[in-house]
């Protein structure tokens, strides 16, 4: 479960998020939709941390995983992105084998037991329904599969080390309208393990995928409802005129 | 008007087009001048133009070589039989000393020594087991008591696998380059082996954990670390690193091929550490992200992510840096104290191929064999400093597709 | 061992490193700097070698030096420009451009020993210049040019490209807009080029040995075919074979100060004018 309290975020003078409380359920997709430059990946990225590689950075208000302050001192950031696994916008696999990408995480946290490793990849892989495709070419480069394979190998990376919550930053966006249908399904599947959350220019994708969806705008979150309700009838004219393509 | 000024612009734009080839017509002059010079070599006799090796016609002995006329000379030699003659004790016989055996009129001295030739014929036909050097100018007629004896030409063997490198020998000059080529390669394997850890250590400080305000204090700093003169490096090196590396280790003489290390290290160490950075700067930032996100500490990261990614790059700055080695040649020249003998150990003087063009050019007169010798140096080094060069553009364009 | 732990170990080592590479510039700089500083004079910068060279100044030398520059630049300077402009602006992208781009490469990579030699064999011997402030210059000059080159196709690369499809399209022909647009936006970084070249060719030994450097020459040039005195090989000279090595010690210290002073200077020089034009061509 994850929780904002009144989140005020900063890039050196520039606010880029405003006064944002919200809460994400266990097994739920949630989606955060929203013209660029709103925000939306921005405060994705608070829940792993990974805004901390920027600098001149600040953060105001709480953020909460499982109830404890994951911004509070002491808290180890490698344990925490532990926990919270992440999809890029692009396919970003190392330039390793498939097999060696998937045993990453594993290895940099200490994982030694080979079976083991072996294990959680198999079923890493399956959970992102690539097992079937990539079986016979465990130690081929990851640069050899297609575009969509890179991403579900990506989604099987941040798998592979059991974490609770998986962020996907706009996951499909750099695919082909096959492959992200497959992802899309495969978001679908994971919901029953993982708590997902979702950063999407593509509001049919929200539709599809999520139980609830976040709208964003100037770093502000303007609406916050259960998906159906959004697209159906949304409480808010931004929202409204968004969603109906006034706005980019 | 309009009219000229269009022919103005055409002519200007060809003479772009044609200093856009400067650079490719310089390396061409400077291969066919290097080459030419160098090559030259080996059309050269072993013994100094317009000198030859004389013998007794009943010495079975037709022709000898280089090292076999350095070895009679210097009395190493001393019995024919070792060189497939008689078992007699070899007769070194030198021009001077003619002149002790006959007086100048004997010699015909007013007559611009008339008499030389057959003097020295004299000597040769009564000595079975001589050996004499003598100018061709007043050479002994050969007859059925006196023969030349073949010295042939310098031949590349000789060049590449000879182990003395002694240009100035009489009456054989020595050339053999394998001293100077190992004295190259250790004095530069060593700095390497020396810079690499350092050098790399500083590429990643400075591309990975350098805040800003660092990275400006030290990148200035190493680009005025590779402005500093060679000859300055060279000044430093004699007047501390000897004496220091003479009392640390305790030695007879501190210019040894570990000075010289210390400092091409120190040397070699910009580049490495711009083109390692520069390399390791390029790698995606996602790929740095999607390890961080798997829990990945910024160490693991950098030695499991950026650093494989960048193997190319690395290679690269690994490579160029011993090339920047390999070819420095004032501060070698000042520090590693010259010795071309074969290198045993790092703590003994060495030289290398730079420091011999340095050191010897001058004295070489033009056109002679150890002139021509040099410049052949000088194509040993070209040819390396090529390899390296198409080497390091071949690395660092074989991208990150393979990689396990 | 904890993983924790090995980060700060490491990080720790390469905190050292960088640390030790700062102190080995500040050792050299500060050991020529320490020993030279009394030696600097108004006298010693402006009077010729006596005694051997154990006394007096090292003014031929400085002025052999000047000579090197002037005469390298003039050489390197134009040819390099243009060819720059050519591989630039007009060669596109295709093989030759290439072919040129790996050809600067290599005689960037050549041993400066390999120029003396060359220079040796071309303008000494074959041209017939002897040993001469015209054979020292172009030697050096044809060392100096992948530097100038590359300085200014980099200085030409951070001119915008809209800036030339601007002029362009106001019906330009490509040499005007070379000549009026791209030339004076990239003009401060070139120059930043020409004196890093200066830079470079100022401590120059082996290129100079045989070419034009004289030994002990106290006079000064009269014409291009003089030969001259030089502050690297000086420095080199009276460090190594001077008729009294230990006497001659101060003026070395001196030389090898004014050496490291025109170095530091022009790497000052370059640095403050590409951050203050760096920043006027990103607003402007």
């Amino acid at each position: 479960m994850i929780e904002t309290k009144k989140v005020d975020f900063f890039y050196g003078d520039f606010q880029a998020l405003k006064n944002i409380s919200m809460r994400m359920d266990k097994n739920t997709v949630t989606a955060f939709i929203g013209p660029s430059g709103c925000g939306k990946s921005t405060f994705l990225r608070l829940f792993n941390r990974m805004n901390d590689l920027i600098p001149d950075i600040h953060l105001k208000g709480e953020c909460l995983i499982d109830g404890q302050d994951i911004y509070a001192r002491g808290v180890e950031v490698d344990e925490l992105r532990k926990k919270v696994g992440m999809v890029f916008q692009k396919p970003n696999p190392f330039p390793k084998s498939i097999f060696e990408n998937v045993a990453y995480g594993l290895r940099v946290n200490g994982m030694r037991d080979k079976n083991f490793i072996e294990q959680r990849v198999e079923e890493s892989l399956q959970s992102a329904a690539l097992w079937g495709e990539v079986k016979d070419k465990l130690r081929k480069s990851a640069f050899e599969l297609s575009g969509g394979q890179q991403q579900r190998l990506c989604i099987a990376r941040a798998l592979a080390i059991s974490p609770s919550i998986v962020l996907m930053d706009e996951p499909a966006s750099a695919l082909d309208p096959i492959s992200t249908a497959k992802i899309e399904e495969l978001i679908h599947d994971l919901k029953k393990h993982y708590t997902i959350v979702i950063v999407t220019h593509n509001m049919q994708q929200a539709a599809r995928v999520s139980d609830k969806t976040g709208f964003f705008m100037l770093g502000e979150l303007i609406e916050f409802s259960d998906t159906k309700k959004m697209f159906i009838n949304p409480e808010k004219e931004q929202t409204q005129n968004y969603i109906t393509g006034r706005f980019g | 008007m309009k009219k000229l000024r269009k022919i103005l612009e055409r002519v200007i734009e060809a003479m772009l087009t044609v200093s856009g080839a400067v650079t490719s017509i310089a390396i061409l002059l400077i291969v066919a001048f290097l080459f030419r010079e160098g090559l030259g070599l080996f059309k050269s006799p072993t013994v100094e133009r317009g000198y030859a090796v004389y013998v007794n016609s009943a010495n079975p002995v037709q022709s000898l070589l280089p090292w076999q006329l350095k070895e009679i000379f210097d009395f190493q030699i001393e019995n024919w039989n070792e060189l497939g003659g008689p078992d007699e004790e070899i007769r070194v016989f030198r021009f001077n000393e003619i002149f002790s055996l006959y007086t100048d009129e004997q010699l015909d001295a007013d007559n611009d020594y008339a008499l030389l030739p057959e003097r020295l014929a004299e000597v040769i036909a009564a000595n079975p087991a001589i050996i004499a050097y003598l100018p061709q100018r007043y050479a002994p007629v050969e007859d059925e008591s006196v023969k030349t004896v073949q010295t042939g030409t310098i031949t590349m063997a000789q060049f590449f696998l000879g182990r003395k490198w002694m240009p100035t020998a009489k009456p054989a000059a020595q050339f053999g380059v394998l001293p100077l080529v190992l004295g190259t390669l250790m004095v530069s394997f060593m700095a390497i082996l020396i810079a690499l850890p350092l050098g790399l250590g500083v590429a990643i400080y400075m591309s990975e954990l350098a805040s800003e305000r660092v990275r400006r204090l030290l990148k200035p700093a190493i680009e005025l670390l590779a402005g500093i003169p060679s000859v300055v490096y060279g000044f430093f090196g004699l007047v501390v690193l000897v004496p220091l590396v003479q009392r640390t280790f305790n030695l007879d003489v501190g210019e040894t091929a570990f000075t010289g290390s210390l400092i091409l290290a120190i040397m070699a160490l910009p580049t490495i550490i711009t083109v390692a950075e520069d390399a390791m700067r390029n790698t995606p930032r996602a790929m740095r992200e999607a390890s961080l996100a798997m829990g990945a500490t910024d160490w693991q990261t950098i030695y499991r992510v950026v650093i494989p990614y960048s193997l190319s790059g690395i290679s690269a700055a690994v490579v160029l840096g011993i090339g920047r080695a390999i070819g420095e040649t004032m501060a070698v020249l000042m520090v590693t104290g010259n010795a071309a003998v074969m290198p045993h150990t790092l703590f003994e003087p060495v030289r290398t191929i730079p420091a011999t063009i340095a050191a010897e050019l001058g004295e070489a007169a033009s056109g002679s064999s150890h002139y021509q010798a040099l410049f052949m140096l000088g194509c040993i080094l070209f040819v390396i400093t090529l390899i390296v060069s198409i080497t390091a553009e071949a690395i660092s364009k074989r991208k990150h597709e393979v990689g396990v | 061992m904890n993983r924790k732990t090995s980060q700060s170990l490491a990080f720790w080592i390469f905190r050292v490193f960088g640390i030790i590479v700062l102190g080995i510039l500040l050792w050299i700089i500060g050991f020529v700097v320490y020993n030279g500083i009394g030696v600097i004079s108004w006298e010693f910068l402006t009077t010729a070698p006596t005694d051997g060279m154990t006394a007096g100044g090292i003014m031929p030398a400085i002025v052999g030096t000047m000579c090197l520059v002037l005469g390298s630049m003039i050489f390197a300077f134009p040819l390099g420009v243009m060819s720059a402009i050519y591989t630039q602006e007009y060669a596109g992208n295709g093989f030759v451009v290439k072919f040129i781009r790996v050809m600067t490469n290599n005689l960037a990579g050549i041993p400066s020993i390999v120029f003396g030699l060359f220079g040796m064999a071309l303008f000494v011997n074959t041209l017939g210049f002897g040993d001469s402030i015209l054979a020292g210059s172009l030697t050096l000059g044809i060392l100096v040019l992948p530097l100038v080159i590359r300085t200014t196709e980099e200085a030409l690369k951070s001119v915008p490209q809209s800036f030339r499809s601007g002029s362009l399209a106001l019906g330009a022909t490509k040499l005007q807009t070379t000549r009026k647009v791209v030339l004076p936006m990239a003009f401060p970084n070139i120059i930043t080029g020409l004196i890093l070249s200066i830079g470079r060719v100022s401590g120059e030994t082996a290129p100079i040995l045989f070419t034009v450097a004289a030994y002990f020459l106290p006079k000064l040039p009269n014409s291009i075919f003089d030969q001259v005195m030089a502050l690297p090989y000086h420095l080199y000279v009276i460090a190594t074979t001077g008729k009294d090595i230990e006497a001659s010690r101060p003026i070395a210290y001196g030389t090898a100060l004014v050496l490291i002073a025109i170095v530091l200077i022009m790497n000052i020089l370059a640095t403050m004018l590409r951050r203050h034009f760096g920043k006027k061509v990103k607003t402007g």
